[in-house]
């Protein structure tokens, strides 16, 4: 659908080429410096290099051959780290320039003079908050803003890639436009609200490209934790030095273990697959949420939404369909259900509002009813109005009106009929179930109720179990009464609903929820939204939505699409057990790696620890250069891994640990043996070791 | 192994598993301040301490206050001790007329103490006079294992208290361990060891005639001193109190200090009693008494799969007096009392140095090299398979913290742990009480077989005396205290690397926790949902053991197999 948004991560070849070229730059100490597990093993690299070099000169008695591959595989770890970073920015990069190429230079109109609608020309990066500009068809919007006057139809697929345009008015929900789309038809004068710099399309730009993409809480958590490691490694490694002198010194035979052997083992000791694929696995994680046309304004926001506990949700255009929908006729008695639905089809023939619509579709359906043409009878159409609160028509002498019950009741009994009590007790019993009924009448006779409700979306209560099973409890938020309310939480299936809701009993129910320690998602669009998404801790903005609504929220989502929220807990849920899991595999992996290169490091001074070389290796040399070989290898055979991230299923928690340590953890453990000793028996294969 | 091995290990872990529940809650109420029934004698005496330190026992310290109290009191310990020993000369209860203890010994065996390690670098007849034994060194035997308690009181409260910016006070926490828990569990247990012969006197030692004149360096001899003193008391609190420190030199093997069988299992029994008790107090206070189950259940996995082990190398016989056809039946005899047998003096190892107690009823130097592994080893773990008083649960609860992040992750969900979120800050503090035993064992090592001072005190050059030097490091740094012996440290330059090993070990580890009870503490409390993953089932104590295992495996399995594992592989088969 989106053209920079739906593009797979696939190794195109030119991704991959940029990539490549980037794994080489990224060599920068300045880079490297920044992942410590990963710095370590660039430190390591250097350090065998020398160690060849030296060798070439003075002979050490440890083969220069030897010490190159080593050194070399060590490169190759390096890089092989750099190149899932790039090629995980690649994929961001490829995106942000397909956005850039819609931020053409721009000529705003400022307009100079309200009144006489005299406009001005300026750059559009010189326009400063505040400023009106004029937007007629076929032109840019130069910045984000509030429409102030006009309706237009505009083209988003720049920013959304729906190519459907979609309605910009001024005053209520649909206000926002965005710099870069453009006007389609009509004009719009419009409030610029941002500075230009920091648009939505900029901030856009920025995430994608990871300009400001900064370290998640449980990212700088997990990186203590690998450093961690890496330092017990580092010091396992640097001990084993003089612990291997004084074992020589002690038996009388061998030699010590080398500095390269010993850079060899702490490469593949510390925790290198995870460090190698960490930040891949963030950048590939926000990649997959932009793919999902969601835009986050922090990483933190998308992980946050892996925690969520509790999801408020707006009932309408979310739960419900937008508007009430005609869904019964209830004649009175002694009047059949088709003489019904006539009138009020005729009641509503001028009533253009949703509901009056759903009745005309509602006869049409039951009875086959078209709609009546009026032409040539004599007819007189009544508005609704606050004061009567009824609507109808005067046609050929006969009164026939649909309104509120109780309007209606008085409308029958000054034409000195009566509402029978039979009537009145289905109106009422519509009201409990939550509906909203409509008394038609013609003359003095009540004919039946119309039954009007609020119909769940088809689907939506699949979603919110799915909800369940993840752990998180929805809320319907509604300003219907509780009866109402009530009535459609248990027929779309949420947890719970918030009747009545103004927008401060909104924020109370968040901030109770926040103080009971749990970690509330809500969605919303409008304005009254705002303050509520402001507290919440995982917020999507309808982009729909007023600009006031977009500024609160944490991310935006350019479907407006309110289940969206399931995706994105699943993107932040994947993005943990990504590193978990990789995490996991990569200590998982070191006790194969212990059992080739101790045996081989240490067989000359003790030979019986040779029979803790359960692989068999062909021999000392080729041992070393296959843990290292396996230990850079591994990198790369999980890039894929990292970018798509592991599978998420709505099982519990147990289920998941258990599936998970089974694949990773024990898999983790056996694949390493297999895989050493499929690149000794390489390495023999072909006469290297 | 023999049915009749079987039959006391079973008996030993299903008598401590009956005490475990009764001792925890009992503990749980002391440090929830609610003195049990039947206690209520005793609160004149913790309040007259109250009165005479001029404690304020309603004020409530935040982690730091709470740390700061806790290295003063440490301090001025270690001079005490220090000051005790250096003038034991001129000060009263020395019948022996024992001299002041040299400098460099002093402060190692004030450090020694004080840190609830109790190695013992000197030998306690010929070098220490009651005065110093009761006075210095049993005071700390109970001090520095309250003070154990403490801290793990604390970071519980760390778990239980939301929002809340203290941990509780240190000087409460102290005494009421002293008051109510180590003082009359000592009691009881001094006396059912004096009904079993254990010496308790302050009269000097007697020189008594022998049966048969026995033949000596110096020509025949007739009569032997036969030390004695106040060494019931001691002993009791040494056992109870995860210390270790003997009264005389070869510890629990002496028939003064340990005599009958079932003075031995009293003994063993004490090792274990309170650091297992621990784990049901930690689950009552944090109000679900499965959690507490769960990390009694990973710590006993990690026992009995250890217990195994020494058991299977130890009723082995030695190989090479096999080959001779010289081996004693009952397995390795060599270093072993025969009124234990080689079943019992495994299930003593295993456990003083699964609890960070360290006393030993047989000489682990002569151990056959798997088992030898497996006491070291269970050391290196960080002490936390049952572990010392409190400071075995603490360190445990640091694996949990990171065996929950783990688990957090591979689920998909910000780690939390008893409704507390594990964050950076809590990463890094677990990490250091991890990393820094482990960092001093390694590098501790690597010093004393570089330099000529620590290769000066290795008797047994080759593989074995690797072993004895790690065994060495892996004690002191993780507070356990038994010795491999053979490996003479009673020198200026083990003193003072043993010492340092010992601070590091203990406060190293003490500091980092108490900052993660504030931290925790200050946190507010996450209810529990569906996709909370539970900590109290089979599969996190699986987790959980696994984490332990491979920290201490992939740390220390390079420098096991050149001592142990090389040991055990050059045996003839």
């Amino acid at each position: 659908m989106t053209p920079h948004a739906r593009q797979s991560p696939a190794f195109d070849r030119k991704l991959f080429l940029e990539a490549t070229r980037d794994s080489f730059l990224k060599l920068a100490p300045r880079n490297q410096l920044r992942n410590p597990v990963m710095f370590a093993v660039y430190l390591g690299s250097l350090l065998t290099t020398w160690l060849w070099i030296r060798s070439l000169t003075t002979p050490t008695g440890e083969p220069s051959g030897f010490i190159l591959g080593v050194g070399a595989w060590l490169w190759f770890t390096v890089l092989f780290a750099n190149f899932a970073e790039a090629i995980a920015e690649g994929n961001g990069k490829a995106q942000a320039a397909s956005l850039r190429r819609s931020r053409t230079e721009v000529v705003a109109r400022r307009l100079v003079d309200r009144r006489a609608r005299t406009t001005e020309d300026v750059p559009a990066p010189d326009l400063k908050v505040d400023d009106l500009v004029m937007v007629h068809a076929g032109e840019i919007i130069p910045a984000d803003g509030e429409v102030v006057e006009g309706v237009a139809s505009v083209d988003e697929s720049a920013i959304t890639g729906e190519s459907a345009p979609v309605v910009r008015e001024s005053g209520g929900d649909r206000s926002a436009v965005t710099g870069g789309t453009r006007v389609i038809s009509d004009w719009l004068l419009i409030r610029v609200s941002t500075l230009p710099g920091e648009s939505f399309l900029d901030r856009m730009i920025a995430m994608v490209e990871g300009a400001k993409r900064q370290k998640t809480p449980n990212e700088i958590a997990l990186a203590i934790l690998l450093a961690a490691l890496t330092l017990v490694f580092l010091l396992v490694v640097a001990t084993l030095l003089p612990f291997s002198r004084y074992s020589v010194e002690a038996s009388g035979q061998g030699r010590p273990i080398t500095l390269t052997v010993l850079t060899a083992l702490f490469v593949c000791l510390a925790p290198t697959t995870i460090g190698a694929l960490l930040s891949a696995i963030g950048i590939a994680g926000m990649n997959r949420l932009s793919r999902a046309n969601v835009i986050a304004m922090s990483g933190r926001a998308v992980e946050a939404a892996g925690d969520v506990d509790v999801l408020l949700l707006d009932k309408t255009g979310t739960i419900t369909l937008g508007d009430r929908q005609a869904t019964r006729f209830h004649p009175a008695e002694g009047v059949s259900e088709r003489d019904l639905a006539e009138a009020a089809q005729v009641a509503s023939i001028a009533d253009e509002t949703p509901e009056g619509r759903s009745i005309a579709v509602l006869a049409k359906t039951r009875f086959g009813l078209r709609g009546h043409d009026l032409q040539g009878r004599e007819h007189e159409f009544v508005p609704f109005t606050a004061n009567t609160r009824m609507s109808g028509v005067d046609l050929e002498g006969r009164v026939i009106r649909k309104g509120a019950a109780d309007a209606v009741d008085r409308h029958i009994r000054d034409q000195g009929g009566t509402t029978p009590a039979s009537l009145q007790e289905e109106v009422r019993r519509i009201s409990r179930s939550g509906g909203t009924p409509l008394v038609v009448s013609r003359d003095a006779q009540a004919l039946g109720v119309i039954e009007l409700k609020d119909v769940v979306k088809g689907g939506i209560k699949e979603r919110f179990s799915e909800l369940r099973r993840m752990g998180i409890k929805t809320v319907m938020i509604t300003g219907d009464n509780p009866l109402t309310a009530a009535a459609i939480a248990a027929e779309a299936g949420v947890d719970d609903f918030l009747a009545e809701a103004t927008p401060e009993a909104k924020l109370a129910l968040i901030r109770e929820y926040q103080k009971g320690g749990r970690l509330v998602a809500m969605t919303g669009d409008g304005t009254n939204d705002a303050p509520a998404l402001a507290q919440a801790d995982v917020a999507v903005a309808m982009n729909t939505g007023t600009q006031a609504a977009k500024e609160a929220g944490n991310m935006v989502d350019l479907d407006s699409n309110p289940t969206k929220l399931i995706e994105v807990v699943n993107i932040g849920k994947q993005l943990l057990m990504t590193r978990g899991a990789l995490t996991t595999f990569s200590i998982a992996n070191d006790v194969a790696k212990y059992f080739a290169i101790l045996p081989a490091a240490f067989a000359a001074t003790f030979p019986v620890l040779k029979s803790l070389d359960v692989m068999r290796l062909s021999s000392p040399a080729s041992a070393v250069l296959s843990a290292v070989i396996f230990n850079a290898l591994i990198i790369i055979a999980l890039v894929p891994l990292a970018l798509k991230g592991v599978r998420y299923r709505p099982v519990g928690a147990a289920q998941i640990l258990r599936d998970n340590l089974l694949v990773y953890g024990l898999g983790g453990l056996i694949v390493p043996f297999v895989g050493i000793k499929a690149i000794d028996t390489l390495l023999w294969a072909i006469g290297i070791a | 192994m023999t049915l009749n091995a079987l039959l006391q290990i079973a008996m030993y872990l299903a008598v401590l598993g009956l005490c475990v529940r009764p001792l925890g809650l009992f503990m749980a109420r002391v440090h929830e301040g609610r003195i049990p029934l039947g206690m209520g004698f005793l609160r004149p005496v913790e309040r007259l301490i109250y009165r005479v330190c001029r404690v304020d026992a309603t004020v409530e310290m935040d982690w730091r206050r709470y740390a700061w109290a806790l290295l003063w009191f440490s301090f001025v310990g270690i001079l005490v001790v220090h000051a005790v020993q250096r003038l034991q000369g001129v000060l009263p209860w020395n019948p022996e007329g024992l001299p002041a203890v040299s400098s460099d010994s002093s402060i190692n065996t004030a450090v020694s103490f004080v840190t609830n390690t109790n190695w013992q670098g000197y030998s306690g007849e010929t070098t220490m006079s009651y005065l110093t034994q009761s006075v210095a060194l049993t005071v700390q035997n109970f001090v520095s294992a309250a003070a154990g308690m403490a801290v793990l009181v604390a970071l519980v409260r760390g778990f239980v208290r939301r929002t809340a910016g203290t941990i509780g006070n240190f000087w409460v926490d102290l005494t009421r361990s002293v008051v109510y828990i180590l003082l009359p569990l000592s009691a009881i247990l001094a006396l059912a060891l004096v009904s079993q012969g254990v010496v308790q006197t302050f009269a000097a030692s007697r020189e008594v005639r022998l049966l048969e004149a026995a033949a000596g360096p110096d020509g025949a001899a007739a009569t032997q001193r036969i030390a004695v003193g106040p060494a019931a008391s001691q002993v009791a609190i040494k056992q109870l109190g995860t210390n270790g420190g003997g009264f005389f030199n070869v510890n629990s093997a002496h028939p003064l200090e340990n005599p009958t069988p079932l003075s031995n299992f009293l003994q063993v029994l004490a090792i274990l009693l309170i650091p297992a008790a621990l784990c049901l107090t930690f689950g009552e206070m944090v109000g679900d008494r499965r959690q507490g189950w769960a990390l009694l259940a990973a710590m006993s996995v990690l026992f009995v799969a250890m217990l195994a082990l020494t058991v299977a190398a130890e009723s082995r016989g030695n190989p090479v007096l096999d080959a001779l056809g010289v081996s004693p039946t009952g397995g390795n005899m060599e270093g072993k009392e025969v009124r234990f047998g080689a079943a019992n003096s495994a299930l003593w190892a295993v456990a003083t140095t699964a609890a960070s107690n360290g006393s030993v009823n047989a000489m682990h130097d002569s151990f056959n090299p798997l088992g030898g592994l497996a006491a070291m080893w269970l050391m290196q773990l960080g002490e936390v398979v049952f572990g010392g008083v409190g400071s075995g649960l603490y360190g445990m609860l640091a694996f949990a913290l990171v065996a929950v992040f783990l688990a957090g992750l591979m689920v998909g969900r910000t780690p939390e742990y008893l409704g507390k979120k594990i964050g950076a800050f809590e990463m890094k503090m677990a990490s250091l009480v991890i990393l820094l035993p482990c960092a001093m064992v390694l590098v501790g090592t690597a010093f004393a077989v570089m330099l000529p001072q620590g290769k000066a005190g290795v008797f047994n050059p080759g593989p074995h005396g690797f072993s004895e030097v790690l065994y060495a490091l892996s004690s002191a740094s993780n507070n356990n205290g038994s010795a491999f012996a053979g490996l003479g440290a009673n020198t200026p330059f083990y003193n003072g690397l043993l010492g340092l090993a010992m601070l590091v070990g203990r406060f190293g580890v003490m500091i980092p926790i108490l900052a993660i009870a504030g931290s925790l503490a200050a946190k507010k409390s996450v209810p529990v949902g569906p996709g909370t993953l539970p900590t109290h089932t089979p599969l996190f104590v699986f987790l959980l053991v696994s984490v332990v295992v491979a920290v201490g495996a992939l740390s220390f399995f390079p420098a096991l197999a050149l001592g142990p594992i090389v040991e055990q592989l050059l045996l003839p088969s």
